[in-house]
């Protein structure tokens, strides 16, 4: 087997008191989707934001491509070029419109001039639909709308893999289709990427694998087939019962 | 046994039942207000006729004294000068003043040969101007029974409904009624603050109108005042644009991150404290006359002008700083985590996410302290610069009259409530143009 991608070896957090991530260990080989399921709280966000820098880790080690990319030292702008994140609340500027959002880093970080910049937004934008919003403010656009230009924004700087931080949690049911459309054509063009997610029906469509988190640990990885259909481990059981239960699976 | 229900009819406590009660045809409030407007617009013309009254000007003459000499005209039994008076070279003297007893008397010096004397200025007519003016407010003060007898209409209308037992139509009307006299009400009590504002500068026979408006040496004076007030505008228009900046400076250091910035946090704090606790004034003084002494090259020979600006900016940019740190720490986390997430660094962060956003919030806040900063280029003229409270100051201490001073009043006035309005309808069309329509 290759080396993986991104390589989080024994990874621990604390917020104060609270210790979210306990030794979290996980592997994303290039052009791999991996989903993380698991219960609120259970340090699904904390571990993407860990993974570019957002957060600092307090123990253990993330990797990148080969590269150690936690802990003293390292350049997080030029980390976070790499990794592209796309929050649950969109965090859109909002005082920006949709293509200066796309164009603010391009420009501003990478020193692309603001022609090709502008052509790179516009052309995402048109991929994504969106092209004739490109002036409107984000404050505007629909939710479904405002999380695709995110993910548009996050794409601009060509980042090689992309965390998406329950992207659809805060849309209404029926705009989740038009953001997991997008990120099924990214899994089908091969882009590396790490979701954590409730929507368990698109997990088991995408994923190349699934890991159930629970108390800061992974507690179980596998196929979706396997996790889906056939877990192994007493807590993963419950919570897809209780998943299915509610009618959401 | 299951969980008790928690629909209401099984709510602890006794039920509440309602029943349908005879509503009010509300003639009581109408008949208070028709009572009301009487009384109002009664006590307005009678305001309304004194104030003309005492905008009357009147005049006595002294004849017959010691050529060139110099007297002091007061009211009857007042201590109070009122003006002064010179007789001219024909030994005569006329000196306007509202009707009623004069006297004149020997100045406090070299006044020889003059003899104080009582003179009485009659009663005149006053002009037409103020006749039409008086009784065009005084006719509108007649406006208040239109809403009061609309009341009194709409109550006697619910009355009729009610004796149809009609209650919805009579609760509809009753509403009316209590409507239409709340509106009276509500103008009547305005009415009624302005005629009593038109009563007290028209008492002791215009005596209280007179320090604060003599039109005569506002328009004698207003060039000398309006040149002495660009000054003042030239001083805030320039510690403006400091502060603007300075501020946003330090509210940067304020919140310089990290271990590292902790000494950089700690002199902001320290600066903040240090020009906000200290009245403008103590620092205006202490940095003018200080700075002078100090013999600093180049900044010790500065214009008392410049050193004025020097110090609104230290004393305002504590201020707006502040404004500015609540603004930038009002823009919730998540703004910076995307924009850091994208690779910003953390100054390009503020600069093209968090300050621009931020801007627009404290423009309210920032408002009121530019303002406030305007008001405080009055007190430059301590150190001598001669601006226009400085120079109304000089004009009220020669001429005994403070209207120079109302007049500077009233300029401050005229700059800064269009500035507010101006920076609602920026607000509003900024916001107009992000926000959704929805």
């Amino acid at each position: 087997m290759t080396t993986p991608f991104i390589e989080i070896t024994e990874v621990h957090k604390y917020f104060g008191p609270n210790h979210v991530l306990r030794g979290t260990n996980l592997a994303v080989a290039e052009h791999q989707v991996v989903c993380l399921i698991g219960p609120s709280g259970c340090g699904k966000s904390t571990l993407l934001r860990c993974i570019n820098s957002l957060e600092q880790i307090d123990g253990g080690e993330i990797c990148i491509d080969g590269d150690r990319v936690s802990g003293p030292g390292v350049d997080v702008n030029r980390l976070r070029q790499d990794v592209g994140i796309v929050f649950q609340s969109f965090n859109l500027f909002p005082h920006m419109s949709v293509i200066e959002n796309v164009m603010l880093a391009p420009v501003k970080v990478l020193g692309l001039a603001r022609e090709d910049a502008q052509g790179r937004a516009l052309f995402l934008l048109h991929r994504i639909g969106l092209d004739a919003k490109a002036d409107e403010y984000p404050d505007r656009l629909s939710g479904g709308q405002q999380q695709r230009v995110a993910i548009v924004r996050a794409l601009a700087m060509g980042p090689r893999v992309m965390l998406l931080d329950e992207i659809t949690s805060a849309l209404d049911p029926e705009l989740v289709s038009e953001v997991l459309n997008i990120v099924r054509d990214l899994a089908e063009e091969g882009m590396t990427m790490l979701l954590a997610t409730h929507e368990m029906g698109f997990a088991r469509e995408v994923a190349s694998k699934v890991c159930f988190l629970s108390d800061g640990i992974v507690l179980e990885e596998g196929p979706p087939e396997q996790i889906f259909g056939d877990p192994q481990k007493d807590r993963t059981r419950s919570f897809l019962r209780s998943i299915i239960e509610a009618g959401r699976l | 046994m299951g969980p008790s229900p928690i629909t209401s009819s099984a709510l602890p406590g006794a039920p509440v039942r309602r029943a349908v009660t005879r509503p009010s045809t509300r003639l009581g409030y109408a008949i208070g207000a028709l009572v009301m407007a009487v009384l109002v617009s009664g006590f307005a013309w009678v305001a309304l006729t004194a104030y003309r009254h005492s905008l009357a000007v009147s005049s006595f003459t002294i004849t017959g004294e010691p050529k060139n000499t110099n007297f002091e005209v007061f009211r009857c039994g007042a201590t109070t000068r009122y003006k002064t008076g010179r007789i001219q070279a024909d030994g005569t003297a006329t000196v306007s003043v509202p009707p009623g007893c004069w006297e004149a008397r020997p100045g406090a010096s070299g006044s020889k040969g003059f003899e104080a004397r009582t003179a009485h200025a009659p009663r005149t007519t006053g002009s037409a101007l103020a006749l039409a003016i008086t009784t065009a407010l005084g006719v509108a003060s007649l406006g208040l029974f239109y809403p009061a007898v609309r009341s009194l209409r709409s109550s006697r209308r619910a009355r009729d409904a009610l004796s149809r037992d009609d209650f919805v139509n009579t609760r509809i009307l009753a509403e009316q009624a209590r409507q239409s006299a709340s509106y009276a009400f509500g103008f009547g009590a305005a009415t009624l603050i302005i005629a009593l504002g038109f009563l007290f500068l028209s008492a002791a026979n215009g005596g209280v109108r007179t320090p604060f408006f003599r039109f005569s040496l506002m328009t004698a004076k207003f060039g000398t005042i309006l040149d002495a007030f660009a000054t003042n505008v030239k001083i805030f228009l320039i510690a403006e644009a400091f502060v603007l900046v300075w501020g946003l400076l330090v509210a940067i250091a304020r919140l310089a991150p990290g271990r590292a910035g902790r000494p950089v946090r700690a002199l902001a704090i320290f600066y903040i404290d240090l020009f906000r606790g200290v009245p403008a004034v103590i620092t205006i003084y202490l940095l003018d006359l200080g700075l002078k002494k100090a013999g600093i090259p180049w900044v010790s020979s500065w214009d008392d002008f410049w050193f004025a600006v020097l110090a609104l900016t230290l004393t305002y940019g504590a201020y707006v700083a502040e404004v500015y740190r609540a603004g930038i720490e009002s823009i919730h986390w998540s703004q910076t985590a995307a924009a850091r997430s994208l690779g910003l660094s953390y100054p390009r962060t503020l600069r093209y996410v968090v300050v621009p956003q931020a801007v627009r919030r404290i423009i309210p806040p920032l408002l009121n302290d530019f303002i406030g900063l305007q008001k405080d280029t009055s007190l430059v003229g301590f150190v001598g610069v001669v601006e226009a409270f400085n120079q109304a100051r000089i004009i009220n201490s020669n001429e005994f009259n403070l209207s120079a001073l109302t007049m500077v009043a009233f300029l401050f006035y005229v700059i800064t409530v269009p500035q507010a309005r101006l920076v609602d309808y920026l607000i509003r069309r900024d916001q107009a143009k992000m926000r959704a329509n929805g």
